[in-house]
Protein backbone atom coordinates (compact mmCIF):
# COMPACT_ATOMS: atom_id res chain seq x y z
CA UNK A 1 0.00 0.00 0.00
CA UNK A 2 1.39 3.52 -0.60
CA UNK A 3 2.84 2.43 -3.99
CA UNK A 4 2.00 4.21 -7.41
CA UNK A 5 0.37 1.19 -8.49
CA UNK A 6 -1.95 1.64 -10.97
CA UNK A 7 -3.90 -1.34 -11.18
CA UNK A 8 -5.77 -0.17 -8.34
CA UNK A 9 -7.56 1.78 -10.59
CA UNK A 10 -8.40 -0.57 -13.42
CA UNK A 11 -9.84 -3.01 -11.41
CA UNK A 12 -12.74 -1.27 -10.18
CA UNK A 13 -13.75 -0.70 -13.46
CA UNK A 14 -13.16 -4.27 -15.09
CA UNK A 15 -15.75 -5.69 -11.98
CA UNK A 16 -18.50 -3.16 -13.27
CA UNK A 17 -20.97 -4.47 -15.15
CA UNK A 18 -22.24 -2.44 -18.54
CA UNK A 19 -26.11 -2.69 -17.07
CA UNK A 20 -25.11 -0.32 -14.75
CA UNK A 21 -25.59 2.69 -17.13
CA UNK A 22 -28.67 4.19 -16.78
CA UNK A 23 -29.68 3.83 -20.62
CA UNK A 24 -33.03 3.80 -21.06
CA UNK A 25 -32.68 0.81 -23.77
CA UNK A 26 -31.10 -2.50 -22.75
CA UNK A 27 -31.02 -4.33 -20.19
CA UNK A 28 -31.94 -3.57 -16.82
CA UNK A 29 -29.90 -4.84 -14.29
CA UNK A 30 -32.06 -6.59 -11.26
CA UNK A 31 -31.57 -5.63 -7.23
CA UNK A 32 -30.10 -9.14 -7.29
CA UNK A 33 -27.59 -8.61 -9.89
CA UNK A 34 -26.57 -5.24 -8.28
CA UNK A 35 -26.10 -6.88 -4.79
CA UNK A 36 -24.16 -9.71 -6.25
CA UNK A 37 -21.93 -7.11 -8.44
CA UNK A 38 -21.23 -5.29 -4.81
CA UNK A 39 -20.39 -8.41 -2.92
CA UNK A 40 -18.28 -9.64 -5.35
CA UNK A 41 -16.01 -5.81 -5.11
CA UNK A 42 -15.98 -6.39 -1.60
CA UNK A 43 -15.18 -9.82 -1.47
CA UNK A 44 -11.71 -9.87 -3.49
CA UNK A 45 -9.28 -11.22 -1.42
CA UNK A 46 -6.04 -8.46 -1.28
CA UNK A 47 -8.83 -5.45 -1.84
CA UNK A 48 -6.95 -2.71 -0.87
CA UNK A 49 -7.69 0.69 1.28
CA UNK A 50 -8.02 2.93 -1.83
CA UNK A 51 -10.91 0.29 -3.29
CA UNK A 52 -12.85 -0.09 -0.14
CA UNK A 53 -12.98 3.58 0.26
CA UNK A 54 -13.83 4.07 -3.52
CA UNK A 55 -16.50 1.37 -2.92
CA UNK A 56 -18.15 2.33 -0.02
CA UNK A 57 -18.19 6.35 -0.84
CA UNK A 58 -19.90 5.16 -4.06
CA UNK A 59 -22.26 2.66 -2.40
CA UNK A 60 -23.33 5.63 0.18
CA UNK A 61 -23.83 7.65 -2.92
CA UNK A 62 -26.75 5.61 -4.72
CA UNK A 63 -30.55 6.67 -3.64
CA UNK A 64 -30.28 3.27 -1.50
CA UNK A 65 -29.69 1.24 1.66
CA UNK A 66 -27.41 -1.46 1.09
CA UNK A 67 -28.53 -5.36 1.60
CA UNK A 68 -27.04 -6.49 4.51
CA UNK A 69 -25.09 -9.13 2.62
CA UNK A 70 -22.89 -6.22 1.00
CA UNK A 71 -22.48 -4.61 4.20
CA UNK A 72 -20.84 -8.25 5.52
CA UNK A 73 -18.59 -8.01 2.64
CA UNK A 74 -17.59 -4.55 3.23
CA UNK A 75 -17.24 -5.12 7.17
CA UNK A 76 -15.07 -8.77 5.93
CA UNK A 77 -12.85 -6.20 3.73
CA UNK A 78 -12.06 -4.15 6.50
CA UNK A 79 -11.00 -6.76 8.58
CA UNK A 80 -8.54 -8.15 6.08
CA UNK A 81 -7.13 -4.42 5.75
CA UNK A 82 -7.23 -4.27 9.96
CA UNK A 83 -9.24 -1.38 10.03
CA UNK A 84 -11.60 -1.36 13.15
CA UNK A 85 -12.50 2.50 12.55
CA UNK A 86 -13.86 2.39 8.81
CA UNK A 87 -16.30 -0.75 10.08
CA UNK A 88 -17.67 1.59 12.45
CA UNK A 89 -17.58 4.21 10.05
CA UNK A 90 -19.44 2.15 7.68
CA UNK A 91 -22.34 0.97 10.54
CA UNK A 92 -22.35 4.81 10.95
CA UNK A 93 -22.98 5.77 7.40
CA UNK A 94 -25.36 3.45 6.74
CA UNK A 95 -27.74 4.47 9.72
CA UNK A 96 -27.48 7.68 8.12
CA UNK A 97 -28.42 6.80 4.79
CA UNK A 98 -31.69 5.40 6.08
CA UNK A 99 -32.47 8.54 7.26
CA UNK A 100 -36.54 9.08 8.65
CA UNK A 101 -36.85 5.18 8.33
CA UNK A 102 -35.82 4.55 11.73
CA UNK A 103 -36.57 0.69 11.46
CA UNK A 104 -33.93 -0.09 8.76
CA UNK A 105 -30.87 0.29 10.92
CA UNK A 106 -32.15 -1.99 13.50
CA UNK A 107 -32.75 -4.80 10.92
CA UNK A 108 -29.69 -4.40 9.57
CA UNK A 109 -27.73 -4.84 12.68
CA UNK A 110 -29.86 -7.52 13.28
CA UNK A 111 -29.02 -9.35 10.42
CA UNK A 112 -25.42 -8.11 10.57
CA UNK A 113 -25.12 -9.68 14.23
CA UNK A 114 -23.41 -12.54 13.41
CA UNK A 115 -20.71 -10.96 11.67
CA UNK A 116 -20.19 -8.25 14.02
CA UNK A 117 -19.78 -10.70 16.91
CA UNK A 118 -17.53 -12.80 14.63
CA UNK A 119 -15.08 -10.07 13.74
CA UNK A 120 -15.51 -8.29 17.17
CA UNK A 121 -16.98 -4.96 15.59
CA UNK A 122 -19.19 -2.83 17.92
CA UNK A 123 -21.91 -0.67 17.21
CA UNK A 124 -21.42 2.93 17.43
CA UNK A 125 -24.18 2.67 19.69
CA UNK A 126 -21.96 0.47 22.12
CA UNK A 127 -18.92 3.26 21.76
CA UNK A 128 -21.39 6.15 22.60
CA UNK A 129 -20.45 8.28 19.56
CA UNK A 130 -23.74 8.31 18.41
CA UNK A 131 -24.64 10.80 20.49
CA UNK A 132 -23.01 14.44 19.71
CA UNK B 1 16.62 6.87 -4.22
CA UNK B 2 16.17 10.85 -4.35
CA UNK B 3 11.93 9.63 -3.93
CA UNK B 4 12.10 7.89 -0.97
CA UNK B 5 14.20 10.57 0.79
CA UNK B 6 12.00 13.06 -0.03
CA UNK B 7 9.04 10.28 1.29
CA UNK B 8 10.49 10.75 4.54
CA UNK B 9 10.30 14.20 4.70
CA UNK B 10 6.74 14.46 3.77
CA UNK B 11 5.61 12.02 6.04
CA UNK B 12 3.03 9.51 5.94
CA UNK B 13 1.51 10.46 2.84
CA UNK B 14 0.55 8.26 -0.39
CA UNK B 15 4.16 8.04 -2.62
CA UNK B 16 2.01 8.53 -5.29
CA UNK B 17 0.85 12.41 -4.78
CA UNK B 18 3.90 13.19 -2.69
CA UNK B 19 6.67 13.31 -5.66
CA UNK B 20 6.72 15.84 -8.56
CA UNK B 21 9.76 15.42 -10.88
CA UNK B 22 10.53 17.90 -13.46
CA UNK B 23 12.64 17.19 -15.95
CA UNK B 24 15.37 16.20 -14.01
CA UNK B 25 16.09 19.74 -12.47
CA UNK B 26 14.89 18.99 -9.15
CA UNK B 27 11.78 18.11 -7.21
CA UNK B 28 9.19 20.83 -7.24
CA UNK B 29 7.88 22.11 -3.96
CA UNK B 30 4.77 20.02 -3.01
CA UNK B 31 1.63 22.37 -2.38
CA UNK B 32 -0.16 21.66 0.97
CA UNK B 33 -3.67 22.07 -0.75
CA UNK B 34 -2.61 20.03 -3.51
CA UNK B 35 -2.63 16.53 -1.21
CA UNK B 36 -5.12 14.79 -0.25
CA UNK B 37 -7.53 16.15 2.63
CA UNK B 38 -9.24 15.33 4.95
CA UNK B 39 -13.26 16.21 5.34
CA UNK B 40 -16.23 14.76 7.24
CA UNK B 41 -19.05 14.08 5.04
CA UNK B 42 -22.43 12.71 5.23
CA UNK B 43 -22.42 11.48 1.41
CA UNK B 44 -18.84 10.26 1.55
CA UNK B 45 -17.66 8.12 4.88
CA UNK B 46 -14.62 7.35 4.20
CA UNK B 47 -12.11 9.85 3.60
CA UNK B 48 -9.32 10.26 1.45
CA UNK B 49 -6.57 10.49 4.44
CA UNK B 50 -6.76 9.33 8.22
CA UNK B 51 -7.33 12.38 10.29
CA UNK B 52 -4.33 11.73 12.67
CA UNK B 53 -1.16 11.12 10.91
CA UNK B 54 1.45 11.57 13.04
CA UNK B 55 0.61 8.75 15.42
CA UNK B 56 2.51 8.78 19.00
CA UNK B 57 3.96 5.46 19.84
CA UNK B 58 0.97 4.31 21.67
CA UNK B 59 -1.16 5.06 19.21
CA UNK B 60 1.42 2.92 16.94
CA UNK B 61 1.00 -0.15 19.32
CA UNK B 62 -2.56 0.44 19.53
CA UNK B 63 -2.70 0.25 15.13
CA UNK B 64 -0.48 -3.19 15.82
CA UNK B 65 -2.64 -4.45 17.84
CA UNK B 66 -5.30 -3.97 15.63
CA UNK B 67 -4.18 -6.53 13.16
CA UNK B 68 -5.17 -9.12 15.63
CA UNK B 69 -8.21 -10.01 17.03
CA UNK B 70 -10.73 -7.36 17.78
CA UNK B 71 -12.41 -8.77 20.37
CA UNK B 72 -9.37 -8.47 22.90
CA UNK B 73 -9.40 -4.77 22.12
CA UNK B 74 -11.62 -2.65 25.20
CA UNK B 75 -14.04 -0.40 24.50
CA UNK B 76 -11.52 2.70 25.08
CA UNK B 77 -9.08 1.45 22.69
CA UNK B 78 -11.86 1.08 20.14
CA UNK B 79 -12.94 4.72 20.28
CA UNK B 80 -9.06 5.66 20.47
CA UNK B 81 -8.86 3.84 16.91
CA UNK B 82 -11.91 5.55 15.93
CA UNK B 83 -10.68 8.88 16.65
CA UNK B 84 -7.41 8.12 14.79
CA UNK B 85 -9.15 7.68 11.59
CA UNK B 86 -12.05 10.30 11.88
CA UNK B 87 -11.91 13.72 13.45
CA UNK B 88 -16.39 13.71 14.36
CA UNK B 89 -18.40 10.83 14.19
CA UNK B 90 -21.74 11.02 11.78
CA UNK B 91 -23.67 12.48 15.26
CA UNK B 92 -20.65 15.43 15.82
CA UNK B 93 -20.98 16.36 12.21
CA UNK B 94 -24.79 16.02 12.02
CA UNK B 95 -25.40 18.37 15.25
CA UNK B 96 -26.74 21.95 14.66
CA UNK B 97 -24.81 25.33 15.62
CA UNK B 98 -27.44 26.96 17.39
CA UNK B 99 -26.31 29.81 15.15
CA UNK B 100 -29.92 30.23 14.50
CA UNK B 101 -30.31 31.53 18.10
CA UNK B 102 -27.86 34.27 17.30
CA UNK B 103 -29.70 35.56 14.09
CA UNK B 104 -32.93 35.60 16.13
CA UNK B 105 -31.27 38.05 18.45
CA UNK B 106 -29.28 40.20 16.48
CA UNK B 107 -32.92 40.73 14.37
CA UNK B 108 -34.67 41.44 17.77
CA UNK B 109 -31.85 43.61 18.77
CA UNK B 110 -31.40 45.85 15.18
CA UNK B 111 -35.41 45.87 15.49
CA UNK B 112 -35.21 47.24 18.73
CA UNK B 113 -32.44 49.78 18.04
CA UNK B 114 -34.45 51.10 14.89
CA UNK B 115 -37.45 51.58 17.35
CA UNK B 116 -35.20 54.00 19.60
CA UNK B 117 -34.58 55.80 16.17
CA UNK B 118 -38.02 56.61 15.57
CA UNK B 119 -38.40 57.47 19.21
CA UNK B 120 -35.61 59.79 18.95
CA UNK B 121 -36.84 61.05 15.60
CA UNK B 122 -40.09 61.90 16.42
CA UNK B 123 -38.88 64.02 19.36
CA UNK B 124 -35.86 65.79 17.72
CA UNK B 125 -36.66 65.78 14.15
CA UNK B 126 -40.20 66.27 12.85
CA UNK B 127 -42.05 69.40 13.73
CA UNK B 128 -45.54 70.18 14.96
CA UNK B 129 -48.75 68.31 13.29
CA UNK B 130 -50.50 70.21 11.08
CA UNK B 131 -53.54 72.12 13.11
CA UNK B 132 -56.11 69.60 11.70
CA UNK B 133 -55.12 67.38 13.83
CA UNK B 134 -56.57 69.45 17.40
CA UNK B 135 -59.21 67.85 18.91
CA UNK B 136 -61.38 70.84 18.08
CA UNK B 137 -60.60 70.44 14.25
CA UNK B 138 -61.49 67.10 14.46
CA UNK B 139 -64.93 67.02 16.21
CA UNK B 140 -65.63 69.52 13.73
CA UNK B 141 -64.72 67.21 10.77
CA UNK B 142 -66.85 64.75 12.44
CA UNK B 143 -69.71 66.83 12.64
CA UNK B 144 -69.23 67.65 9.12
CA UNK B 145 -69.59 64.29 8.03
CA UNK B 146 -72.99 63.27 9.89
CA UNK B 147 -74.18 67.11 8.33
CA UNK B 148 -73.06 65.28 5.03
CA UNK B 149 -75.01 62.11 5.99
CA UNK B 150 -71.97 60.25 5.24
CA UNK B 151 -72.40 56.10 4.29
CA UNK B 152 -75.94 56.46 5.81
CA UNK B 153 -76.99 52.85 5.02
CA UNK B 154 -74.19 50.78 6.93
CA UNK B 155 -71.22 52.78 7.71
CA UNK B 156 -70.57 56.21 9.85
CA UNK B 157 -74.04 57.80 9.98
CA UNK B 158 -75.74 54.59 10.33
CA UNK B 159 -73.82 54.46 12.92
CA UNK B 160 -75.18 58.34 14.44
CA UNK B 161 -78.38 58.74 16.70
CA UNK B 162 -79.61 62.22 14.74
CA UNK B 163 -83.37 61.92 17.23
CA UNK B 164 -80.98 61.95 20.55
CA UNK B 165 -77.86 63.73 19.11
CA UNK B 166 -75.17 60.48 19.94
CA UNK B 167 -73.45 57.81 18.58
CA UNK B 168 -76.08 54.59 18.42
CA UNK B 169 -75.58 52.40 21.82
Amino acid sequence: SGSISSDCLWSFSSTASVAARSYSHGKQETDEEFDARWVTYFSKPDIDAWELRKGMNTLIGYDLVPEPKILEAALRACRRLNDLASAIRILEAVKDKAGPHKEIYPYVLQELRPALNELGIPTPEELDIDKA
Amino acid sequence: MLATRLFRLVGNRNLSTSICLRGGHGVAKVEDYTLPAYFDRRESPLPDIKFVQQLSPEQKSLKEKEKGSWATLSKEEKIALYRISFKESFAEMDKGTGEWKSVVAGIFFFIGFTGLVVLWQRKYVYGDVPHTFDPEYKQKEVQRMLDMRINPVEGFSAKWDYENNAWKK
